[in-house]
C-alpha cells in the first residue's frame, strides 16, 4: 500500500535538519508521498524506515529496460487504468516472433524486415523495437543456433529468448550477457534453475503461469522467483484467448495500481500470434489499449505495423498535451500556382478536420498550418496566438508568395474581425472570411468555383 | 500473499435497447460493467455491426471498399439484401447521403421512397442517417421515419440544431434516436436532457459521441466513450446510460492510409489490406472503449470484427 505523508513523516527522524533541502520533515514527507523527491536527500534516514519506505514508494509497476544501448526500452512504470486520467508513461514493445524452425536465409529475411520496419509519423520514429526468439524446434542446438545469428547479425535488437529448456536459455542468455534480454521462462518446475541463469547473465526473467493456474499460481511464482534474488521479472497468466487477455490484463492492473499488489506489479507479455492476421492484429489491438507491455507478433507485414504503430501512438498521447503537428505550407492534392491557400491552426485534430474537409471538397489547395502551440483557432486567437501581425509573418516567412500567383488568404470564419488588420499587415494581400466550421469547407470551395 | 481479484462492481447499467421486429429483433446493451468485463458482471448482448450502404452509388468511397459492392451498388435495394442475404448482415445503416445539398440533392419524398423500398425488402434491423446537413436532415428523416413507420428502426443523426423535428418523428413513427454532439462528454449529456425534456423516453436513445478514424482523433472519442461509460455505471447517471455507437466506416475510408496507392507510399503496404485494417482497428478500438452499435464498409473488416467479438464474449 503506499503511504501517505503522514505515515511517511512517522518513519522520518523528526529533527527538521534540512539537509534534504526541505524546510522540515513533515514537508519533505509530503513531497516523498507525492513521488516528488527521493529517500536518499535524507542522510539520517534509519535502515528499517528505508526499507519500509522504499517498498512503498516503489512504482506500482516495476520499470524494466529490455536492450541496452540506443534501441533500449522502457516498459512498466504505469500509474493509471484510464488513459484520460493521466498519460500512460512507456508505449509497449512489438516483438516479432521468429522460429528457431526457419533457415539461416529466413532468418535474415525476418532480421531485415525489424531494421526496416521504421515509419515516421507525426514527427515520430515508430517500429518493431525487439524480436522473440521461439524454441519451436525444443532442440537447444537449433535455439542456440538462432540466437547465434541474431547476436551476431543483429547484436543492436533487443531480444526476449523464449524456452523453457535450461540449456537453451542458457546458451542464449550467455550470448546475450549484460545486454539485458528476457529470458522467457520460468514457470512452476523450472523457475529455480531459471532464476540462476537469469542472475548470472543479468536478465529479465518472464514468469508463465500455466493457463488453469492463472493469476494465482502467476503471483506465487513472482513472489517465490523474488526470494531468490531476483527483481526484474515480465509475467505472462497463460491467457491466450481475447476474453482471457482482457480480463488478466485489466485484474493484474488493477491489483498494482488499486491495491500495490507487488507479486503482479510488473510488464505484462502478451503473445497474439494467430493464424488470421488480421485476427492477430486486433489481438494486438486490444493488447496495445488494455495494459499489455510487450506484444509478440508472428509478422509485420508494413500496413499491420502502420496500423498498430498510430494506435499505439494515439493510445500513448498525453490527454492534458493538445497533439501538433508541424507548423508548414502543407499541400491538399496537387496545388498550382492558382490554387486557393487557406489558413488554421496546429491543434492536429484541427488540421486532421481541415486538411480533410479540404480533401473533400476536392479542389488542390495550400493549407498553412501555423504553430499555435496545439490550439484550436478559437482558443488560440483569445489566447494570442493567431493575431493578424503573427499571421502575416507566418505568411511572409513561409515562401508560399513564390508557389502561388495571387495574393489570397482565407481565414477561418471564427476570425472574421481579424480580416481588415492581416490586409493592413500583409501589403498586397485579400483576405477572404471561409467557414467558420470545417464542414462548411467543400460547399464554400465549392460556390467559389462557379 | 493470497491474490484476490480486485473486481469491480457498478450502481449503474446500460440501457437494453431493441431494434428491428419480429425474429430478426436485436437488443443491444445491458451489460452492468465496461466493455466485455464478464468476468465481473453481466454482459447479456454481444455489440451491434451494421453494414453501410448509400441510397446513391458510392462514387466517393475509395476503390478497396467500393469494390465488394461494384454487382449491386447501384440500387439500394440490391446493395441491403446483398448484404443481408449473402454476407449474413445482421442489420443495415443506410445512408442518405444522395440528400446532401453539395451532393444529388434529392428531395425528401425520393428519400422516403428509397427508405420504403429498403425496409420492405429486408428482415433485419435498419439504421436510417441523414447527410449530416442539420437543416436537410430535419425534412428528410421526418419523411424517412414515415416511411419505415413502426419498424422499430434508429434514425438519426438529432444534433442541438436539429433535434426537436428529428425526436419528434422518431416518437410518433416508433423509432429509437441518435443523439449526436462532437467529442465532449458534457455536450453528450446535455444534448440527451434536452432531448429528454421534449417527453422523449431516455432509453430509446443511442449517443454518438462523433467517431474518429485510427491517427486522426481515435484517442479523443476512445476517452469520451470511455468516460461515458464510468459516468453511466460507476456514478450511475441516468442521463449517460445509453448504448454507444461508432459510425466508424465513413471517418475511416477518407483517410490517406484507407487510400494512398502502395505505389506513392512504399513504406505503408498494400493499400486494400492497410485499408481494411485501418477500419477493423478503428472499430475494435471503438467496441473496447464502450460501442455498442458500429457502423462499418468492408465486408473483410466486418467479418474480422466478428470473429474478434466471438473470442471476447
Amino acid at each position: 500500500m503506499a503511504l501517505t505523508g503522514v505515515e511517511i513523516f512517522k518513519l522520518l527522524p523528526k529533527t527538521n535538519c534540512k539537509k534534504c533541502g526541505f524546510p522540515t520533515c513533515l514537508a519533505f514527507a509530503m513531497k516523498l508521498a507525492q513521488r516528488q523527491a527521493s529517500l536518499d536527500l535524507c542522510p539520517d534516514v534509519s535502515e528499517e524506515a528505508r526499507q519500509k519506505l522504499g517498498e512503498a514508494s516503489a512504482p506500482p509497476v516495476r520499470p524494466i529496460t529490455l536492450g541496452t544501448g540506443e534501441s533500449a526500452v522502457k516498459m512498466g512504470e504505469e500509474t493509471v487504468l484510464f488513459r484520460h486520467d493521466k498519460k500512460f508513461v512507456n508505449p509497449c514493445v512489438f516483438a516479432l516472433g521468429i522460429k528457431d524452425t526457419l533457415s539461416s536465409e529466413e532468418i535474415e529475411k525476418k532480421i531485415d524486415e525489424v531494421r526496416n520496419s521504421v515509419i515516421d509519423r507525426v514527427g515520430q520514429k515508430l517500429k518493431i523495437d525487439a524480436i522473440a526468439l521461439l524454441n519451436d524446434s525444443g532442440s537447444p542446438e537449433k535455439f542456440g543456433n538462432l540466437a547465434k545469428i541474431l547476436s551476431e547479425k543483429a547484436p543492436e535488437i533487443p531480444v526476449i529468448l523464449c524456452t523453457t529448456n535450461l540449456s537453451a536459455a542458457e546458451t542464449s542468455a550467455k550470448l546475450y550477457a549484460d545486454r539485458k534480454p528476457v529470458i522467457y521462462g520460468a514457470n512452476s518446475e523450472n523457475f529455480e534453475e531459471m532464476s540462476k541463469i537469469a542472475k548470472n547473465y543479468r536478465a529479465t526473467l518472464g514468469i508463465a503461469a500455466s493457463s488453469s493456474g492463472g493469476l494465482n499460481e502467476l503471483s506465487e511464482l513472482t513472489e517465490k522467483v523474488k526470494k531468490l534474488g531476483i527483481e526484474d521479472m515480465v509475467i505472462d497468466s497463460g491467457a491466450r484467448k481475447a476474453k482471457e487477455i482482457l480480463e488478466h490484463n485489466t485484474l493484474i492492473r488493477r491489483a498494482a495500481i488499486k491495491k500495490n499488489f507487488k507479486p503482479l506489479g510488473y510488464p505484462i507479455i502478451t503473445f497474439a500470434q494467430r493464424e488470421d492476421n488480421l485476427l492477430e492484429t486486433l489481438v494486438a489491438a486490444l493488447g496495445i489499449t488494455k495494459y499489455s507491455s510487450i506484444i509478440v507478433l508472428s509478422s509485420i507485414e508494413r500496413w499491420k505495423n502502420l496500423a498498430l504503430f498510430t494506435l499505439r501512438q494515439n493510445i500513448y498521447t498525453d490527454p492534458q498535451v493538445p497533439m501538433q503537428v508541424e507548423q508548414k505550407i502543407y499541400k491538399i492534392g496537387e496545388p498550382t500556382e492558382e490554387s486557393p491557400l487557406l489558413i488554421t491552426t496546429n491543434f492536429s485534430l484541427t488540421y486532421f478536420i481541415v486538411s480533410g474537409e479540404v480533401e473533400n471538397s476536392k479542389v488542390a489547395s495550400y493549407l498553412a498550418v501555423m504553430d499555435c502551440e496545439g490550439l484550436s483557432v478559437l482558443t488560440a486567437w483569445a489566447a494570442g496566438k493567431f493575431t493578424a501581425s503573427k499571421i502575416a509573418q507566418f505568411i511572409k516567412e513561409s515562401g508560399i508568395e513564390g508557389s502561388i500567383k495571387h495574393r489570397e488568404l482565407i481565414i477561418p470564419g471564427y476570425v472574421a474581425i481579424l480580416s481588415g488588420s492581416i490586409e493592413d499587415k500583409l501589403e498586397g494581400w485579400k483576405v477572404t472570411v471561409g467557414p467558420r466550421e470545417a464542414n462548411g469547407i467543400p460547399a464554400f470551395m465549392k460556390s467559389r468555383m462557379k | 500473499m493470497a491474490f484476490i481479484p480486485p473486481k469491480e462492481t457498478y450502481p449503474g447499467r446500460v440501457y437494453s435497447v431493441s431494434i428491428g421486429t419480429g425474429q430478426k429483433e436485436i437488443t443491444v446493451g445491458g451489460e452492468n460493467v465496461l466493455s466485455f468485463h464478464s468476468f465481473e458482471g453481466t454482459v447479456p448482448n454481444r455489440p451491434l455491426i451494421a453494414h453501410e450502404i448509400q441510397d446513391v452509388p458510392p462514387t466517393d468511397w475509395p476503390e478497396s471498399v467500393q469494390k465488394p459492392y461494384i454487382d449491386v451498388y447501384a440500387n439500394p435495394v440490391s446493395w441491403a439484401k446483398y448484404c443481408q442475404d449473402v454476407l449474413n448482415a445482421k442489420a443495415i445503416a443506410l445512408r442518405l447521403i444522395g440528400t446532401h445539398p453539395d451532393r444529388e440533392n434529392r428531395s425528401a419524398e425520393e428519400a422516403a421512397r428509397t427508405v420504403k423500398e429498403v425496409v420492405d425488402s429486408i428482415d433485419i434491423p435498419l439504421i436510417i442517417l441523414g447527410s449530416n446537413h442539420t437543416e436537410k436532415d430535419s425534412s428528410v428523416l421526418i419523411a424517412a421515419a414515415e416511411a419505415s413507420k413502426d419498424r422499430n428502426c434508429i434514425i438519426g443523426k438529432a444534433q442541438e440544431a436539429n433535434y426537436k423535428t428529428i425526436a419528434a418523428a422518431a416518437v410518433a413513427n416508433n423509432h429509437k434516436l441518435i443523439a449526436m454532439s462532437e467529442l465532449d462528454i458534457n455536450l453528450s449529456k446535455q444534448l440527451n436532457i434536452l432531448i429528454t425534456q421534449m417527453g422523449f423516453d431516455k432509453e430509446k436513445i443511442i449517443i454518438d459521441p462523433m467517431c474518429s478514424a485510427l491517427g486522426y482523433g481515435l484517442e479523443y472519442t476512445y476517452s469520451v466513450m470511455e468516460r461515458i461509460r464510468l459516468a453511466g455505471l460507476a456514478q450511475n447517471d441516468p442521463t449517460m446510460q445509453q448504448p454507444i455507437m461508432g459510425d466508424v466506416g465513413m471517418y475511416v475510408w477518407k483517410v490517406k492510409e484507407t487510400i494512398a496507392d502502395e505505389k506513392d507510399v512504399p513504406l505503408w503496404g498494400n493499400t486494400e489490406e492497410r485499408g481494411i485494417t485501418w477500419e477493423a482497428v478503428t472499430a475494435i478500438s471503438m467496441l473496447i472503449a464502450g460501442a455498442e452499435i458500429l457502423i462499418m464498409r468492408h465486408p473483410k473488416a466486418i467479418e474480422a470484427i466478428e470473429k474478434m467479438i466471438d473470442e471476447l464474449m
